[in-house]
C-alpha cells in the first residue's frame, strides 16, 4: 500500500453551545488520500462535505483529530493543494492571465518566469488568446477554465475540486468533465490525486476511483468503495447503472450501512430531534402526482432522469413524502400510500386537509406548535421560542432551515399564520370543523 | 446607520461628455507638466501663508483677480480633508472588520459619530486648535480641515467596513489557499472590493464638506481667505456683481471636480464591479481615456509603478514567509492596539468626568434656556422637513414619472444642490433684509436651503423605481386621483422618501448652527434656538453654556435618530422595499 499524501485521523467538527452542549457537524472521520486516484466525496447538501474539504486542505481546523501532510502537520504553508471552487472565485478586475499570475506571484515567483508558466497552462486548458480578457467577458465554462489554471499552475500534489461543474449548463459540465478526465489520464498535469466534492452520484461513478458517501447530522462516512470500471466509462454499462442504483440506495436508506462494510463507520447514538428534509408542499405534491401518474411505484434513478433533478434536490422531497407518511422508500423503489393516493387525487381544499393530518401526525415541530398555540389563551407565540427549541439541536443556518420549511408547511396546512412583521406565530382558523386535534376523521 | 444614499448622480452637464477629444497623444504630456510647474508654485505660495503669523478677521479682497486664489484655499482644504478622511476610514473600517472584539464597540460608535451635528463642533474645535497653534495661522486652517475631516469621515468608514464585511467566502479561500501575502490581499481583494462603494460615499462625503467648509470660511473671528468668506464680504457689502462671481466660481469648482475627479474615478471604478456579464452602458469619461492614451502615464506606469510593485509584494511574501517560519504573531501590533485602546478609554473617562463636573456647575435658568432652545429648534427642523417634503414630492414624483422632464429638471436641480446652502446664507440673508424679514423666517429659509435636495434627488430615484407594471395595474384597475397617491405612489417612494428625510434631518440639525445666529454687516442677527445658543455662547466665550448645550444638541439628534428614523427604515425595509 502507498503512503497516503493527507491523513485525516479521527477528524471532527463542533460548534460550542453557550450552556456547553456542542453541536457536531462532522462526526470522528479517518480519511487517507492517496497518489493516483481521483476521490470523490458524495452526500447529501448541507452535510458538511465542503467542511471536511476545508479541513482536508488546512484551510479550517478540526475542532478535534488532526490533519498530516506527508506525516508532518499540515499548515498553508506546507500543503501542496489548490482548491477549484464552485463560484470560480476569480477577481473580476483581473484579467485572465493576471488571475493565473497571482499564486505564483504570492510564492515569491519572479515576473518572468511567472509569465511564462501561466501562458504554458492557459494553453494546456484551452484558453490560448483569452489572456487579456476579463472573466466577465467569459462564459460560464470559461471562466471555470481559469479556475482550473489558477488551480494547476502552482503544480499542487493534490487538486480539490469542491463542486467544480455544478454552476454550469450540463452540456458544459460534462465537457469540462471529460476534459479533466483527458488532463488526469494523459498525465498532463503533475498532480497526483484528486480529490472532487460533488452531490451528483453520476459525476462521481463517471471520474472517481474510489467513492465516499457521507450522511449528514452530523457527517459521518456511509460507505467508501472503489469503482474499477476502464474509463472512458459508459453510462449506459450494466456495471455503471448499478452503481448508480447502489448509491443512491444508500443514500436514502440508513438501515443499508450496516451492509457496508466500513471501518471508520461510526454512527453516534444520541438521541436526536427529528429534522424536517426542506422540501416545499408544491414539491411534494409533484411528486406524488407523478408517482400516481406511474401506477404509484418508480426507481428512484429513474424518478431523477424524468425530472431532471440533481439526487441534492430530489432527495429532500422524496424524504418528505416519506417522513409524512405520503410514500415509502425500499431498495430505490418509490411507493406512494393510500394517504399519498388519496392526496394526489383530492382538490385544493382536500389536500390541504389531508396535509394537515399528516402534518400533525408525523412532524414533531408542527405538532409542538399546535399544541402550544391551543394551550395559551391569546392563540399566538413569539417564533424566538421555536429558534430555541431547535437552537439545542441544529446550528445557525440549519435553524433557520428548518424553521422556514416548518412555515411553509404548517401555513400551508393552516395550523397556524405567521406574522412576519411581529416574528409571532398565530392560530389560524382551519378550513373545515372547528379544530379537532390529532385525530380528524377522513373526510370523504 | 446612514446607508448610501439613493441619490441619482448624473453627469452635471452633458456637454463635457461629447467635447471633442483632442487626437495629439503629446498634449496630456504637456498639461501635466505645467501643471507640475503650477503645483509648485500653489505649495510655496500656501506654506508662505499658513505658516504666517495669525491674522484675525483677514481682509477679503473682492476683486476678480483674488477669486482663483480664494477658490484654490478652499479646494486645498477639501482635499487635504479628504485625503485624511480617507485614510482614517480605511484604517478604522479595516480594524473594525478584522477584530471581532473591536468591532463590537467601533461600529455602534461608528453610528453615534455619524449622526452628531458637526457644526456644533464648529466654535469649540476652532477655538482649541487656534490654541493649540498660537499665533499661526496654521492652527486655524488645521481646525477647518479637521471639522471638514469629521464631518465626511464616518460614511466612508462604514462603507469600508461593510464592503470588507461582504467579501464572498470562496473569494478568501482562494486568496488563503494561494498563500495571498497581506498587500496582495489588500491590493487585490480588500481594497477592489470596497472602492465602489468608497467612491460613491466619498462623492457625497465631499459635498457635503464644502458645506461644512463655507461655514467654517465664515466664522467669525476665525475667518479663512476661501470662496465662503469671499461671499460672506459681498453679501456684507451689498455687491451683487461680487456675490454673482463668487457663485459662478462656485459652480465651476464644484463642476471641475466632477469632471476631473469624480468620472475619470467612476468610469475608472467600472472594472470593481462584481458583475458576472459585462453591462452595456458602463460609464465613460473623458479626461480617463485622455490619461489611458497618455504615453507619458503608460511609460511611468511600466518604468515606475510595476517595478515598485513587484519589490513590495515580494517584500510582504517574504515577512510573511519569516513569520511562518518563526512562528511568531505580531506581538508589537497587537501590544499597539491594547494600549491604543486603554489610551483612549482614559482619554473618554477623563473627558466625561470633566463634562460631569461642567455640567453640573450649569445655572438652573441656562438648563430652562437650553431646553427652550431645543424645543424651538427641533419644532424649527421638522417645519423645514415638512415644507420641503410638501414641495419636493409632487415635484419628484411628476419629474421621475415623466422621463423627457427628468432630463432637463435632473441637471439643473443637480447644480442647483451643489452650491452649498452655507455659502448662500449670505446672500439669502440680505434679500430677506432688504425685504423687511427677519431671522425668524430666514431661519427656516436657510434651513430649507441646505436640505430640500436630500429628500428631492431620492424621491425622483424613487418615483423612477416604481415599476411601469404596477403604474399599468393601477390604470388597468382605474386606481386614480387620490387613491393612486395613496396605493401606489406613496407607498412606492416610502423608502426613498426616509433615505431623503434622514438625510435632510441631519443636515437641517447642522445648518440650524450657523442659521440660527448671524454675524452681518456689523449686526448680530439672532433667533430662539439651540444653535443661537451654541454661537452665542462663543462669541461671549462662555464655555460650559457652549459645551452643554452642544452635548444637548448631539443627545437630541441621536435619540430622534433611534427612536424614530431607524424604526422607519426598518418598516422602508420590511414592507415597501419593491425587490427587484
Amino acid at each position: 500500500m502507498t503512503e497516503p499524501i493527507i491523513r485525516a485521523q479521527a477528524v471532527e467538527k463542533f460548534y460550542l453551545q453557550p450552556d456547553g452542549d456542542r453541536i457536531e457537524v462532522i462526526a470522528p472521520v479517518d480519511l487517507d488520500v492517496e497518489p493516483g486516484k481521483i476521490i470523490a466525496l458524495l452526500g447529501p447538501s448541507g452535510c458538511g462535505k465542503s467542511t471536511l474539504l476545508r479541513i482536508l486542505t488546512g484551510l479550517s481546523k478540526p475542532s478535534s483529530g488532526e490533519v498530516l501532510w506527508h506525516g508532518q502537520p499540515i499548515t498553508r504553508r506546507n500543503a501542496g493543494v489548490s482548491i477549484v471552487f464552485q463560484s470560480f472565485a476569480l477577481f473580476p478586475w483581473l484579467t485572465v492571465l493576471d488571475n493565473v499570475e497571482a499564486p505564483l506571484e504570492a510564492r515569491g515567483v519572479a515576473a518572468l518566469e511567472r509569465h511564462k508558466r501561466a501562458l504554458r497552462i492557459l494553453d494546456t486548458v484551452g484558453l490560448d488568446g483569452f489572456e487579456s480578457a476579463y472573466p466577465k467577458e467569459l462564459s460560464g465554462g470559461m471562466k471555470q477554465r481559469v479556475g482550473f489554471a489558477r488551480a494547476l499552475v502552482v503544480e499542487p500534489e493534490v487538486l480539490f475540486m469542491d463542486e467544480p461543474f455544478s454552476a454550469l449548463d450540463v452540456l458544459t459540465a460534462e465537457s469540462l468533465r471529460n476534459e479533466l478526465l483527458e488532463l488526469w489520464l494523459g498525465k498532463k498535469m503533475p498532480t497526483k490525486a484528486i480529490f472532487i466534492v460533488t452531490h451528483n452520484i453520476e459525476e462521481a461513478v463517471l471520474l472517481a476511483d474510489r467513492v465516499i458517501v457521507l450522511a449528514r447530522n452530523p457527517a459521518w462516512v456511509r460507505a467508501d468503495f472503489p469503482v474499477e470500471l476502464a474509463h472512458p466509462r459508459d453510462r449506459k454499462s450494466p456495471r455503471f447503472v448499478e452503481l448508480v442504483d447502489y448509491i443512491y440506495k444508500i443514500m436514502t436508506q440508513p438501515q443499508l450501512a450496516a451492509a457496508v462494510p466500513s471501518a471508520t463507520a461510526q454512527k453516534p447514538v444520541r438521541q436526536k430531534y427529528q429534522m424536517i428534509p426542506h422540501a416545499r408542499v408544491g414539491g411534494i405534491a409533484g411528486l406524488l402526482e407523478l408517482l400516481e401518474d406511474r401506477d404509484g411505484k418508480e426507481y428512484l434513478h429513474r424518478l431523477a432522469e424524468v425530472l431532471i433533478m440533481d439526487a441534492e434536490d430530489l432527495l429532500p422531497i422524496i424524504e418528505a413524502a416519506v417522513l409524512l407518511g405520503l410514500a415509502t422508500l425500499k431498495e430505490g423503489d418509490v411507493q406512494i400510500t393510500a394517504e399519498g393516493a388519496r392526496f394526489a387525487e383530492a382538490d385544493i381544499l382536500t389536500r390541504k386537509i389531508l396535509f394537515r393530518q399528516a402534518a400533525l401526525k408525523h412532524v414533531v415541530i408542527l405538532q409542538q406548535i399546535d399544541s402550544i398555540l391551543h394551550a395559551k389563551t391569546d392563540h399566538s407565540i413569539s417564533q424566538e421560542f421555536f429558534y430555541d427549541i431547535l437552537d439545542e439541536h441544529f446550528s445557525q443556518d440549519e435553524v433557520e432551515r428548518q424553521f422556514d420549511t416548518a412555515m411553509n408547511w404548517g401555513r400551508y396546512a393552516e395550523i397556524f399564520d405567521y406574522d412576519r412583521e411581529l416574528h409571532r406565530l398565530v392560530l389560524a382558523e382551519p378550513v373545515g370543523e372547528p379544530h379537532p386535534p390529532n385525530t380528524t376523521p377522513v373526510p370523504s | 446607520m446612514k446607508r448610501p444614499q439613493r441619490i441619482a448622480f448624473r453627469p452635471l452637464v452633458r456637454i463635457w461628455s461629447v467635447l471633442p477629444r483632442p487626437s495629439a497623444a503629446g498634449l496630456p504630456d504637456f498639461i501635466m507638466a505645467f501643471a507640475g510647474v503650477a503645483l509648485f508654485y500653489g505649495i510655496v505660495e500656501v506654506g508662505r501663508n499658513w505658516l504666517g503669523p495669525f491674522r484675525p478677521q483677514v481682509a477679503i479682497s473682492r476683486s476678480l483677480g483674488a477669486l482663483p486664489v480664494y477658490a484654490g484655499y478652499s479646494l486645498l482644504r477639501i482635499a487635504l480633508a479628504y485625503i485624511l478622511s480617507l485614510l482614517f476610514a480605511v484604517t478604522y473600517g479595516y480594524v473594525a472588520a478584522y477584530r471581532p472584539r473591536a468591532e463590537r464597540f467601533m461600529i455602534p460608535l461608528l453610528d453615534v459619530l455619524q449622526s452628531i451635528p458637526v457644526l456644533s463642533f464648529l466654535p469649540g474645535v476652532m477655538l482649541a486648535m487656534a490654541a493649540l497653534f498660537p499665533g499661526r495661522q496654521l492652527g486655524v486652517e488645521m481646525g477647518a480641515v479637521l471639522l471638514i475631516f469629521t464631518g465626511q469621515v464616518w460614511n466612508m468608514a462604514f462603507s469600508f467596513y461593510a464592503s470588507l464585511k461582504s467579501i464572498p467566502r470562496e473569494m478568501r479561500e482562494a486568496a488563503s489557499i494561494y498563500r495571498f501575502n497581506w498587500w496582495q490581499r489588500f491590493m487585490q481583494i480588500e481594497l477592489p472590493f470596497a472602492t465602489i462603494g468608497l467612491v460613491w460615499n466619498s462623492m457625497m462625503s465631499v459635498a457635503g464638506a464644502w458645506f461644512f467648509l463655507m461655514a467654517c470660511e465664515q466664522f467669525g473671528d476665525f475667518r479663512l481667505p476661501g470662496l465662503g468668506s469671499y461671499l460672506q464680504a459681498a453679501a456684507d457689502n451689498g455687491d451683487t456683481r461680487s456675490i454673482l462671481l463668487g457663485i459662478v466660481t462656485m459652480v465651476i469648482v464644484i463642476v471641475l471636480i466632477d469632471q476631473f475627479v469624480w468620472r475619470p474615478v467612476i468610469a475608472w471604478a467600472e472594472k470593481f464591479k462584481m458583475e458576472q456579464v459585462e453591462s452595456s452602458s458602463a460609464p465613460t469619461s473623458w479626461v480617463l481615456s485622455l490619461l489611458q492614451r497618455s504615453r507619458g502615464v503608460a511609460l511611468f506606469r511600466k518604468r515606475a509603478i510595476r517595478p515598485l510593485r513587484e519589490q513590495v509584494v515580494h517584500y510582504f511574501g517574504r515577512r510573511d514567509q519569516v513569520r511562518a517560519e518563526s512562528g511568531t504573531d505580531n506581538q508589537a501590533l497587537l501590544w499597539g492596539f491594547r494600549m491604543a485602546g486603554i489610551f483612549v478609554l482614559a482619554a473618554i473617562t477623563y473627558a466625561v468626568v470633566r463634562v460631569v463636573m461642567i455640567l453640573t456647575g450649569l445655572r438652573g435658568s441656562e438648563l430652562h434656556q437650553i431646553g427652550v432652545g431645543l424645543f424651538a429648534t427641533f419644532l424649527r427642523v421638522n417645519l423645514t422637513l415638512l415644507l420641503g417634503a410638501l414641495w419636493t414630492i409632487p415635484v419628484g414624483v411628476a419629474i421621475g414619472f415623466n422621463p423627457r422632464l427628468a432630463r432637463v429638471a435632473q441637471p439643473l436641480a443637480q447644480i442647483a444642490a451643489s452650491v452649498p446652502a452655507t455659502a448662500l446664507f449670505p446672500v439669502v440673508l440680505l434679500v430677506l433684509i432688504r425685504l423687511g424679514g427677519g431671522l425668524g423666517v430666514g431661519s427656516i429659509v436657510l434651513l430649507l436651503l441646505g436640505t430640500q435636495w436630500y429628500i428631492l434627488f431620492n424621491v425622483i430615484a424613487g418615483a423612477m423605481a416604481i415599476p411601469t407594471d404596477l403604474k399599468e395595474a393601477a390604470s388597468v384597475f382605474g386606481i386614480h386621483g387620490w387613491e393612486r397617491w395613496r396605493k401606489l405612489i406613496l407607498p412606492g417612494i416610502f423608502p426613498f422618501l426616509v433615505t431623503g428625510l434622514v438625510t435632510a434631518s441631519g443636515g437641517a440639525w447642522n445648518a440650524s448652527i450657523v442659521a440660527e445666529y448671524f454675524h452681518f454687516r456689523g449686526q448680530t442677527y439672532s433667533t430662539v434656538g439651540v444653535g443661537s445658543m451654541i454661537s452665542a455662547a462663543t462669541d461671549a466665550k462662555n464655555f460650559n453654556l457652549l459645551l452643554a448645550s452642544t452635548i444637548a444638541l448631539a443627545a437630541v439628534v441621536v435619540t430622534t435618530n433611534r427612536l424614530l428614523w431607524r424604526r422607519l427604515y426598518r418598516l422602508a425595509e420590511m414592507r415597501y422595499k419593491l425587490e427587484s
